[in-house]
């Protein structure tokens, strides 16, 4: 028998951001035995990092608001491979998301009335894309994924959630049909590894922004419920699609919220212009942000980039006043002098399109199953697994994310996970234990590097990792480019398996945890390089040079990388709302 | 060419019978660099150097450490804010157990975190929508609710330092007083009766250490007294 020991639990959630704690307290409620396994604090994962707010049709700002309204801009904004059926469920459960965060405690900022204050963010309007720009994005300062993730966290204390806190989750346990009947974890405090057994298991891992050189990502998402779950052999679906966010501060990576151009902040290139009235004549700086990001770089390209080596542009700020800037945007301030050195009631910010968001991860259905495809192209459901969050792909964002979209997407489809695991509980699960064999083949990696005794350095590698990335799959991509870039990290995947950890201590070993991640990082990296390489059209946030338009005929669907043979297929983009019209595709302009 | 002399504590439970300082050169090519990325360089030397980090944007409260004598985030202090004489000295946050090297366990801060109740207390049927808030009644809430539970304060306070079991320490008095500024809040006389022993509050002596640390500029001394005149009050 393994000499590992067991802990077992009716659900296990991995990870502890937005998503997963909003799953964990719903099964918290419930009574059923639950823990959240989180390789950090739960306040310390990157939700905390969410600036400008939560989009939402709460009709605060605007009494008349509505949710297909906010549907329809999903559905635009993600240049209309969003499935409409889960676009419709977000949009349409949102305001019972919202006001129940509010009821927890969440410190919205607030309007005269009393009511949540919304501000505007970019690709939101009204009345379908025809009555001009919605304010719709809930917001707490510009602290709003802080607010969310302590509130969050403090329910689930108040409802007793049992915490894993500094615990690794290193690979998925699959018995013999297929079903995922835990995972292999370890405590980093006594490097103890566990086998945990669940009947359901929740990926809520987050994104794996760390895959560039250049991210608003914390150094922590590393893609690893993404990494586990390819490993495990299931697909990943639309991981072509990368966020490229407007405003990262130049040389720092750190975010600077739409929220300042919400507020009326606005970019300028070398000369001063507004140059996105050139680009996006109604919504200017609101537009989409894959449009926004590809102005910036056009202008840089063109020469009419900011400072000695013309390659960023600039967030000027400074005519919105220091009241403004002081009540709305006081953690940008912060940041910016921080990072920038730059006071922005004074002076413009320096800002650079910043690897931001993950459209992409692992297909669900709106309860949050795991998905696969079969011989014959049928969705089937992966038993045992679950995804929510920004490591699932419900898909609500389609091929490029609206501003806010993220941390609904969070609340609403953590909710909803936990809400299905707790019905599917009450009806009994009985999947058949994991073997031996089973559980070794989870274990093998992490005996791999416990057992390695020379090779490469980890810092090095991923350093090597991130810079491909960077280089290949920017905010532009193309063919010739892209090949290559396929070829280095095939090469590099044969570097890592031979890489070496020289600590082999056990206390709070994060090189070992750095190692891991490392195996996570190639695994998501390399599904983004095929997807980007085979998606032969430009949609959204993945736009080529040598096929610059959209091809509907061919290419209105989500894209499906199936790990074990490098392949990527195609999958049907849900087009059937249950209570609305079919949004049908349209060129898409703001 | 002048490296940048680093000297940080060593420990680790399995091989070190007792901690140490470490010296490390670090060659920063002349930048202003955050302390967090010396670290970075540092563990590139010597893979075995633990500490936690995660944001590395000052919001997520993992790298409160001890530098050069003061607590902070190492994310967000440049160098030219700490550095004395080419030498930086880093330590653990003081006064918590070390788990290893400049990892330490912060099991008693979290544990005066949960006893506050942290969390909205309201018995009260929700409404349809959101409970509404006066911007005047949610301003009270600015400079509470942005605490990162870093502990950077809490570890600098010799009243916590003393009594960590029985004094709330500043981070979690802040949070407590969030609650109680909250016009949501209904739980007043509750979160008041649990803290009116000698020790939970009434141990802070004003040091204001906490004040002087605080990574985010928040100011746990006022909420204490906000906490003691609410205290006093309810005696009366």
């Amino acid at each position: 028998m393994s000499n590992l020991r067991s802990l077992t639990f009716d659900a296990i959630i991995i990870g502890g951001g937005g998503s997963g704690l909003r799953a964990a307290l719903e099964l918290a409620k419930s009574g059923k035995k639950t823990a959240v396994l989180s390789k950090v604090f739960p306040t310390r994962s990157h939700t905390v990092s969410a600036q400008g707010g939560i989009t939402c049709a709460i009709a605060s700002a605007d009494p008349q608001d509505d949710w297909r309204w906010h549907m329809y801009d999903t559905v635009k904004g993600g240049d209309y491979i969003a499935d409409q059926d889960a676009a419709e469920y977000m949009c349409s459960e949102g305001p019972k998301a919202v006001f129940e965060l509010e009821h927890m405690g969440l410190p919205f900022s607030r309007f005269d009335n009393g009511r949540i204050y919304q501000r505007p963010f970019g690709g939101q309007s009204k009345n379908f894309g025809e009555g001009g720009q919605a304010a719709r994005t809930c917001a707490a300062a510009d602290r709003t994924g802080h607010a969310l993730l302590h509130t969050l966290y403090q329910n689930n204390l108040k409802n007793n959630t049992t915490f894993l806190n500094e615990w690794y989750a290193v690979d998925l346990v699959k018995n013999a049909n297929g079903d995922v009947v835990g995972c292999i974890a370890m405590c980093i405090e006594t490097g103890e590894v566990v086998h945990v057994k669940s009947k359901a298991t929740v990926l809520a891992t987050g994104g794996a922004g760390r895959i560039y050189a250049s991210t608003t990502n914390a150094l922590i998402n590393t893609g690893d419920g993404i990494g586990m779950a390819l490993r495990a052999g299931f697909p990943m679906q639309d991981m072509e699609m990368w966020q490229f966010h407007p405003t990262g501060i130049y040389g720092a990576g750190t975010l600077v919220t739409e929220g300042c151009r919400g507020e009326g902040g606005y970019l300028i290139n070398k000369d001063g212009e507004r140059f996105m009235e050139r680009y996006a004549p109604n919504a200017k700086d609101l537009a989409g942000r894959d449009v926004v990001a590809r102005s910036m770089v056009m202008e840089i390209l063109e020469g009419r980039g900011c400072g000695e080596k013309g390659d960023h542009v600039f967030l000027k700020l400074d005519h919105l006043g220091e009241e403004v800037l002081g009540k709305r945007l006081p953690g940008i301030v912060e940041l910016s002098k921080t990072f920038a050195h730059v006071d922005p009631a004074k002076d413009p910010i320096p800002v650079v399109p910043t690897c931001h968001y993950m459209m992409g991860g692992i297909p669900t259905n709106v309860h949050g199953q795991a998905i696969l495809q079969d011989e014959d192209g049928n969705d089937q459901i992966i038993n045992g697994l679950f995804a929510c969050g920004e490591a699932a792909c419900v898909s609500v964002h389609g091929a490029n994310r609206l501003g806010g979209n993220s941390l609904l997407d969070l609340v609403v489809f953590g909710r909803a996970a936990g809400m299905f695991i707790e019905g599917a509980l009450n009806e009994g699960i009985e999947y058949l234990d994991a073997s031996e064999s089973d559980i070794e083949s989870a274990m093998k990696r992490i005996t791999r590097w416990n057992e390695s005794e020379g090779g490469e350095s980890i810092p090095e590698l991923k350093a090597e990792l991130q810079s491909i990335m960077q280089n290949s799959f920017g905010v532009f991509r193309e063919e010739k480019n892209m090949v290559e870039g396929v070829q280095k990290l095939a090469e590099l995947r044969g570097r890592i398996a031979n890489a070496y950890l020289p600590d082999k201590s056990n206390a709070f070993n994060t090189a070992r945890v750095e190692a891991l991640e490392l195996d996570n990082l190639m695994e998501v990296a390399e599904a983004t390089a095929i997807a980007a390489l085979e998606r032969k059209e430009s949609r959204g946030a993945h736009s080529r040079y040598d096929y610059p338009d959209r091809d509907d005929v061919n290419w209105l669907k989500h894209s499906l990388y199936f790990p074990l043979t490098k392949e990527l297929k195609q999958r049907d983009v849900n087009f059937k709302p249950k209570t609305v019209d079919t949004f049908e595709p349209k060129v898409r302009t703001y | 060419m002048s490296n940048l002399q680093v000297s940080v504590y060593r420990y680790n439970p399995e091989t070190d019978s007792a901690p140490y300082m470490q010296e490390f050169q670090v060659d920063t090519k002349g930048r202003d660099l955050m302390v967090l990325d010396v670290l970075h360089l540092m563990k590139e030397q010597d893979s075995g150097l633990a500490f936690r980090r995660s944001c590395r944007e000052g919001v997520c409260g993992s790298d409160g450490m001890n530098m050069n004598g003061k607590n902070g985030l190492a994310c967000i202090t440049p160098l030219s804010d700490v550095v004395k004489n080419n030498k930086l000295t880093l330590r653990p946050l003081p006064g918590l157990p070390v788990i290893r090297d400049m990892v330490v366990d912060m099991g008693i801060f979290y544990k005066q975190y949960e006893r506050i109740q942290p969390y909205l207390q309201n018995e009260t049927p929700a409404p349809a929508i959101e409970r509404l808030q006066s911007p005047e009644e949610r301003d009270k809430l600015d400079g509470l609710y942005e605490c990162i539970l870093c502990a950077c304060c809490s570890t600098s306070c010799p009243s916590f330092w003393w009594n960590p079991d029985k004094f709330v320490g500043p981070a979690g008095l802040l949070q407590s007083y969030r609650f109680l500024a909250d016009s949501r809040d209904t739980a007043t006389r509750e979160r008041l009766t649990d803290l009116e022993d000698p020790f939970s509050v009434f141990r802070c002596r004003g040091i204001m250490n906490c004040v002087a640390v605080c990574p985010k500029g928040l100011n746990p001394t006022r909420a204490i007294g906000k906490i003691r005149e609410m205290l006093l009050a309810d005696a009366t």
